[in-house]
C-alpha cells in the first residue's frame, strides 16, 4: 500500500445522509424523528447561532479510512521506527525499558478502568478511587514519605510543582537546583517558575550554596548521569539550615534496593513513574510521583483520595481535600492540574503489587549487577574509559574514542540502540562520552554483543 | 433563628463579641449553614495583627473555601486550638464553642461600623453556591 | 477512631501474605562483580504487598467491576465529552513500533513516530483554523498554561517593562482551570459576567478592557460556552479584545460541537488548546492520561512550547531527539513559512525532526508530550476524515437538542435557546417544590443505570445539571435516559425521600466526605 499521510482529500458529500459510520449511530429515520420532536427543519438550522459568514468552512483532511485500512497505515508507520522491540536497547537518560508482566496490560486495559471519568461520583467509582488510594500508599512506601498525591503529568513536571510548592510554603521566590538534575526537568522547572517571576539558580553539584532566599534545594538520585550520592543527607542539612525544603527526584526502581529519600532528610520526593511497568511509548504518557511530609498536605498540588465510610458504615474512598484544587479555589488553587494520569498510575500499582518488595529488589539488583558487569567489560576495551569514581545504579558514562553519533550508527547496524550522547551536557568538556543504561531486560547475550560491537567500532 | 443580640456582625458573616478591650470573633450560624461541613480552619497565630475588613484567614468545607475577614482591627491573643481537631464545632456551635479568635481591639469605635443582629438578619438574603461535580 | 465496616474489596496490603509473589523473575545472568553497592546506600525496610498472581488478577478485576464507564453505561457528563473510545485506537497505540520507541532515540530512527506527530499537528491546525500546533502539553490544563505563556511571551516581546500586561479576563461561567492557569502564569484574574441570555455581556467586557487599560493580556473564552451556547457576538468580542491590544485564548473543551462547522481561527481566536481526551476520543482512564495540544496563529508560532515536529529537506542527519533548528533559522523571528504545514515533496515520505521554535516558551515535560494519546487522536481523525468529523458535530448537537426538547417541560432550562452539544438544566423547580436538590436527582440517576450529568457547574447557574449526550449514543439510549429523567421528576414530587436517600442500587451508598476531609486517611 502507499502512504498518503499528507494527501489533502477532496470535499465530498455532507456527513448526514451518507454511508453509516461506526462512530455515529443515528440513522436517517432517527434524525427525522428527532428533528420533529425538536421542531427544527434541519440539523443545519441547529447551528443558527454561528455567524453565517463563518459556517461550512473547507476542511482539508485526508479521506476517512476503514479500520482495516487504518491498521495497515499505522503498522506501516510503526514499522518506520527502529525500536527496542527489535533491537538491544542501552538507552536510558530519563526513560527506562523494564520487564512488564503480562497482567499489567490485561488488567489496566479493562474497559471499566480505561473508559471511566475522574471519580466525581464515588458510589459508582470505587474501583478507580481504591486504586488511587493504593497508589498513594505504594508511593509512600517507596519514598518513605507520609503522604502522596494521585499522580502528576510526569517526573519533570512533578519536580517543577514540588519547587513551586516549596515557594508557597516558605514564601520565598528563588529555587536552588543541582546541575546534575536531568536537563529537560530543569527546563520544565524554569518554565513553571518563569510565569510567576521566580528565579532558578542551577548550582554545581556538591558545592551548593543555599541561602535564606531559597525556597528549596532540588537534587536527583541517581543523578542525570546515573550516579548515587553518598552525602545526600548533608545537602538536606544545608537546605534545612537555610530554612529551605529539600526536594529529591528519585528513580522508583532504584528504591527497591537503595534507601528512601525520607532517610536522608527529604521534605518532598518526586519521581518518574514510567520505570514501574509503563511502556516507553516515545516519551509518554507517563506519571509523576509526588510525596511529601504530612505538614505540607494543604499546599500539596494534585488530586488526593481518602478513606471514609458510606451511610451504612461500609469502608469506601472519596476524592478529598478538594478545596486545594482548581475547580473550587480557582485562581487561588495550589496548581491548575486537573488530571492524575490515572491509568498510568494504575499500571504502576499493578506492577508493584505483582512484584512486591522482593520482586522490585530483584529487578533493582539485576539492573545493578548487569550494568556493573557491562561497565567492567567495556572498561577493558582499548580507548574506552568508564567513569566509575562514584557509585552508580544502572547508568554510567563511558568516554569513547570516537564521536558518539558515529559510534551509535555502527551499533545500530548490529541491531543495538546505543547510549545517549552526553559529550556536551553541562559541566562536561566536550570529550566524546555516552550514557549507557543496562536494565534487567538486557540479557547476557546483549551485553556480549554490545561489548563486541564497541570493540569492532 | 434570629442571631444573638449580644454581639455585632459584618457583611462578610463574621460576628464579634466585645469583652472590655478584647473581643471574640467567629462566623455566623448563617455562614456555617451556607458553607456546609467545615473541615479546616486556617487562622493567624497569637501576636499577629489583623486589620478591619482585610483577610485574616480561610475556612474550608468539603467543597467550598471562604476567606475570613477581620470584623475589627487588633492583635490576635489566642486562636481556638480545639478547631484543629474538631473543626465541626464551627457547624454545631458557631456562636460559642466554635469561636475562631480572641483579639485585643485596636479601636473599639470600629464596632460602630458593624451591623446589629436585626440588621444582619435582614441582610442575609444572598445565597451560597454548591461546588462543581465534573467536568 | 472511626469504625470501618467491611470493605467491598480489601486493599492490597490487607490481602498480603509473606512469601507470595505475582511473577517470576530471572536469576542474575552475570557473574557477581565486586562487593556490590555500598552498604550505606542500601535499605531493608521496604514493605509492599506480597500477592500471588491470581490474587492480583482478582483484586484488580473486582475493583474494575465497582466502576462505571463508557464501555458499560451512558455517561452524559457535560463538558467532558464522554464518547465512544474506539478499541482500534488502543490497538494501534500498542504496536511495538510505537510503544517501544524510546524518546531519546535519534530522529532518523523514529520517523514513523514523528510522521504521526507531524500529521496530527497539521490536522489540529486545519480543524481549528490555525497556522501551527505543538503537541507538547500533556493535559488540557497544561495546554492552557502553555497557551497563556505563549501570549505572555509574545506581548512581553512587544512591550517595555513598565507596560507589562498583568491581567487576564475570564467569564464568570468558565471552568476552574482558566483562572487557576492565569494565576499560575502570574496574571491577575478579572471576571466578566454573562447576560441573562447566556452570551457574554459586551458592556462588561468593554468596561473590563477599558478600565484596566493596557493591562489586559488576554481574554480566555470557551466556545461553545460552558453554558452549552454559541456566543452570537463572538466575532465582535474578538474584535474588541484585539482593539485593546490583547489576545483571544480559546478553551477547546467544547470543540466537539464545531468540527467542520466553524473554525475558531476564522472567528479571531489567537490560541486554542484542544483536549484530545474529549473531542478526539482518548479514553479518560479514570482521570488521565489526556493531552492538551495548542494551536496558534502565525504570529505566535515562534513561541510554541518545545518541541515541535518539522519537515527537513536534507538527508536526516544523526541529530539527537533534542534536535535544534540550524543556527540561521534560530536567529529569525519565526520558523520559515510553511515548515510545519508544508505539503510533502511528491514521492518519498518526508523526513521529520524535532525542533525548538525560535522563541519557545520552553518545555512542558521531560519529552515530547503524551505520545500514546497522540497516536490515538491521529487514528481517530484518520478514521473520520472531514465528512466524518462534520457528522460527529451534527449528531452531537442534534442529540443535545433532542434531550432538551424531551425534558424541557419537566426541568427548568437555564437558557431557552438552541443549545449546541450540551444542554443545561436547573433543579430549581424541584428544589422549590419539594426540597429535592440537584445532587439528589443526580444520585437517583444511578439507580436507573445512568451516570449522573455534570452538576453544580457552571457556577453561575443555580442547581445546574449539564447533560452532554455526545454523538455516540443511539436514539434508543437517549430515549431511555430521557424516560428515566422524566420518572425522576415525578418522584421528586411524589416520593422525594427516594431521591434524598439515593443511590440505592450502587456498590456503596453516599459517602461521608466531611469526615474524610477532617481527618484525612490517605494511605494504608
Amino acid at each position: 500500500m502507499t502512504l498518503e499521510l499528507d494527501r489533502v482529500g477532496t470535499e465530498s458529500a455532507r456527513g448526514d445522509g451518507g454511508a453509516p459510520h461506526p462512530y455515529v449511530p443515528l440513522t436517517d429515520d432517527d434524525r427525522a424523528a428527532m428533528l420533529a420532536v425538536v421542531g427544527a427543519p434541519s440539523v443545519d438550522a441547529l447551528f443558527e447561532d454561528i455567524p453565517a459568514a463563518y459556517r461550512h468552512p473547507q476542511l482539508h483532511l485526508p479521506d476517512a479510512l476503514s479500520e482495516l485500512e487504518l491498521v495497515a497505515e499505522m503498522r506501516a508507520l510503526a514499522g518506520r521506527n527502529r525500536t527496542a522491540a527489535g533491537s538491544a536497547c542501552f538507552l536510558g537518560a530519563g526513560a527506562y525499558r523494564h520487564f512488564r508482566p503480562a497482567l499489567v496490560d490485561a488488567l489496566v486495559m479493562r474497559g471499566e478502568f480505561l473508559t471511566s471519568y475522574t471519580p466525581y461520583q464515588p458510589e459508582v467509582s470505587q474501583g478507580t478511587l481504591q486504586t488511587i488510594f493504593e497508589f498513594q500508599s505504594l508511593v509512600c512506601e517507596l519514598t518513605g514519605m507520609d503522604v502522596a498525591n494521585a499522580g502528576m503529568y510526569d517526573g519533570a513536571s512533578a519536580l517543577a510543582e514540588a519547587c513551586l510548592m516549596a515557594c508557597a510554603v516558605t514564601g520565598r521566590r528563588r529555587i536552588a537546583a543541582s546541575d546534575r538534575v536531568h536537563p529537560h526537568a530543569l527546563a520544565v522547572v524554569r518554565g513553571y517558575a518563569a510565569g510567576r517571576g521566580i528565579a532558578v539558580d542551577v548550582q554545581p553539584h556538591a558545592a551548593f550554596a543555599v541561602s535564606d532566599e531559597h525556597a528549596c534545594l532540588a537534587v536527583q538520585q541517581p543523578d542525570f548521569l546515573g550516579r548515587l550520592a553518598l552525602d545526600a543527607a548533608a545537602w538536606g542539612d544545608a537546605a534545612h539550615d537555610a530554612g529551605a525544603l529539600y526536594v529529591v527526584a528519585a528513580d522508583p526502581v532504584s528504591l527497591g534496593l537503595f534507601r528512601p529519600p525520607a532517610r536522608y532528610g527529604a521534605d518532598v520526593v518526586v519521581g518518574e513513574g514510567q520505570s514501574l511497568g509503563v511502556p516507553l511509548s516515545f516519551g509518554g504518557p507517563y506519571v509523576g510521583l509526588f510525596a511529601c511530609r504530612d505538614r505540607y498536605i494543604r499546599q500539596m498540588p494534585g488530586r488526593v483520595v481518602g478513606e471514609t465510610v458510606d451511610l451504612e458504615g461500609r469502608t469506601g474512598y472519596v476524592l478529598t481535600l478538594q478545596t486545594r484544587e482548581q475547580h473550587i479555589r480557582r485562581e487561588r488553587a495550589t496548581s491548575n492540574i486537573c488530571t492524575s494520569q490515572q491509568l498510568v498510575a494504575l499500571s504502576t500499582a499493578v506492577y508493584l503489587e505483582t512484584l512486591g518488595a522482593r520482586g522490585l529488589r530483584r529487578v533493582a539488583e539485576l539492573c545493578y549487577e548487569q550494568a556493573h558487569e557491562a561497565a567492567r567489560r567495556i572498561a577493558a576495551l582499548d580507548g574506552f574509559v568508564v567513569e566509575d569514581d562514584e557509585p552508580y545504579f544502572h547508568e554510567f558514562v563511558v568516554r569513547t574514542p570516537q564521536p558518539v553519533a558515529r559510534l551509535n550508527r555502527r551499533l545500530l547496524a548490529r541491531g543495538i540502540i546505543g547510549g545517549y550522547d552526553v559529550s556536551a551536557v553541562a559541566g562536561r568538556d566536550g570529550t566524546p562520552a555516552m550514557l549507557l543504561c543496562v536494565t534487567e531486560t538486557n540479557s547476557r547475550a546483549e551485553i556480549d554483543a554490545l561489548v563486541e560491537a564497541l570493540r569492532d567500532a | 433563628m434570629p442571631s444573638p443580640v449580644d454581639r455585632r456582625y459584618s457583611k462578610e458573616h463574621e460576628w464579634l463579641k466585645q469583652e472590655g478591650d478584647t473581643a471574640y470573633i467567629g462566623i455566623t450560624d448563617y455562614a456555617q449553614d451556607q458553607l456546609g461541613d467545615v473541615v479546616y480552619v486556617d487562622l493567624p497565630e497569637a501576636g499577629k495583627a489583623i486589620t478591619q475588613f482585610e483577610k485574616m484567614g480561610e475556612i474550608e468545607s468539603v467543597k467550598a473555601v471562604s476567606e475570613l475577614y477581620a470584623p475589627a482591627s487588633g492583635e490576635v491573643l489566642m486562636a481556638n486550638e480545639e478547631l484543629a481537631q474538631k473543626p465541626e464545632l464551627v457547624n454545631s456551635d458557631p456562636h460559642e464553642a466554635g469561636w475562631l479568635l480572641q483579639i485585643k481591639l485596636a479601636d473599639p469605635s470600629q464596632l460602630e461600623t458593624l451591623l446589629s443582629a436585626a440588621d444582619y438578619d435582614a441582610f442575609t438574603a444572598s445565597e451560597a453556591k454548591d461546588a462543581a461535580i465534573g467536568p | 477512631m472511626r469504625d470501618y465496616g467491611a470493605p467491598l474489596e480489601p486493599h492490597a496490603m490487607a490481602l498480603s501474605r509473606p512469601g507470595r509473589i505475582g511473577v517470576a523473575l530471572p536469576p542474575s545472568d552475570v557473574l557477581a562483580v565486586g562487593d556490590g553497592p555500598p552498604a550505606a546506600l542500601l535499605r531493608d525496610d521496604l514493605r509492599l504487598p506480597e500477592l500471588s498472581q491470581l490474587d492480583v488478577v482478582r483484586h484488580f478485576t473486582r475493583l474494575s467491576q465497582l466502576n462505571w464507564s463508557i464501555d458499560t453505561t451512558m455517561y452524559p457528563l457535560g463538558s467532558c465529552t464522554m464518547k465512544l473510545n474506539p478499541k482500534v485506537n488502543d490497538a494501534v497505540a500498542a504496536l511495538p513500533g510505537f510503544a517501544e520507541a524510546h524518546p531519546m532515540q535519534p530522529a532518523a530512527d523514529v520517523q514513523g513516530a514523528l510522521a504521526v506527530m507531524h500529521g496530527l499537528q497539521q490536522q489540529l491546525a486545519e480543524i481549528t483554523g490555525m497556522a501551527g500546533a505543538s503537541l507538547a502539553p500533556m493535559a488540557g490544563a497544561q495546554g492552557e498554561l502553555a497557551g497563556i505563556r505563549v501570549i505572555q511571551a509574545y506581548l512581553d516581546a512587544r512591550a517595555s517593562r513598565d507596560e507589562r500586561r498583568t491581567r487576564v479576563l475570564v467569564p464568570d461561567s468558565a471552568h476552574g482551570t482558566n483562572p487557576a492557569t492565569a494565576s499560575m502564569a502570574g496574571f491577575d484574574v478579572v471576571a466578566v459576567r454573562s447576560r441573562p441570555d447566556g452570551d457574554m455581556d459586551l458592556d462588561a467586557l468593554r468596561e473590563a478592557l477599558e478600565s484596566h487599560g493596557h493591562a489586559v493580556a488576554a481574554l480566555m473564552i470557551t466556545l461553545p460556552s460552558t453554558l452549552g451556547l454559541f456566543d452570537r457576538n463572538i466575532v465582535q468580542i474578538a474584535r474588541l479584545v484585539h482593539e485593546h491590544g490583547a489576545q483571544v485564548y480559546g478553551d477547546g473543551a467544547n470543540l466537539n460541537a464545531m468540527l467542520g462547522q466553524v473554525k475558531p481561527g476564522d472567528l479571531g481566536f489567537d490560541v486554542m488548546h484542544i483536549n484530545l481526551h474529549k473531542t478526539f476520543s482518548q479514553p479518560h482512564g479514570g482521570g488521565g492520561p489526556g493531552a492538551g495540544p495548542i494551536a496558534v496563529k502565525e504570529h505566535l508560532r515562534p513561541y510554541l512550547p518545545a518541541p515541535v515536529v518539522v519537515v527537513v529537506d536534507d538527508e536526516p542527519s544523526h541529530v539527537g531527539s533534542e534536535g535544534r533548528l540550524p543556527e540561521e533559522l534560530r536567529s529569525h523571528d519565526s520558523i520559515p513559512a510553511g515548515s510545519i504545514l508544508d505539503p510533502p515533496r511528491s514521492g518519498a515520505p518526508s523526513t521529520y525532526r524535532l525542533a525548538d521554535p525560535p522563541r519557545t516558551i520552553g518545555r512542558m515535560g521531560a519529552f515530547h508530550g503524551n505520545f500514546g494519546v497522540l497516536v490515538r487522536a491521529y487514528a481517530y481523525i484518520r478514521s473520520l476524515g472531514a465528512d466524518g468529523l462534520r457528522a460527529i458535530s451534527e449528531a452531537a448537537v442534534l442529540n443535545a437538542n433532542y434531550v432538551q426538547a424531551r425534558l424541557r417541560d419537566a426541568y427548568e432550562l437555564a437558557h431557552d435557546r438552541t443549545p449546541m452539544h450540551e444542554v443545561l438544566f436547573s433543579g430549581n423547580r424541584q428544589k422549590a417544590e419539594s426540597g429535592v436538590k440537584t445532587i439528589d436527582i443526580a444520585k437517583r440517576m444511578i439507580d436507573y443505570g445512568f451516570h449522573p450529568p455534570t452538576i453544580y457547574f457552571p457556577l453561575v447557574v443555580e442547581e445546574a445539571m449539564m447533560v452532554e449526550p455526545t454523538e455516540s449514543e443511539t436514539k434508543e439510549t437517549l430515549d431511555a435516559f430521557c424516560d428515566a429523567m422524566l420518572r425522576i421528576a415525578g418522584e421528586a414530587s411524589d416520593a422525594p425521600e427516594l431521591l434524598r436517600s439515593a443511590p440505592h442500587t450502587a456498590p456503596l451508598r453516599r459517602l461521608d466526605e466531611a469526615t474524610a476531609a477532617r481527618q484525612p486517611r490517605l494511605r494504608w
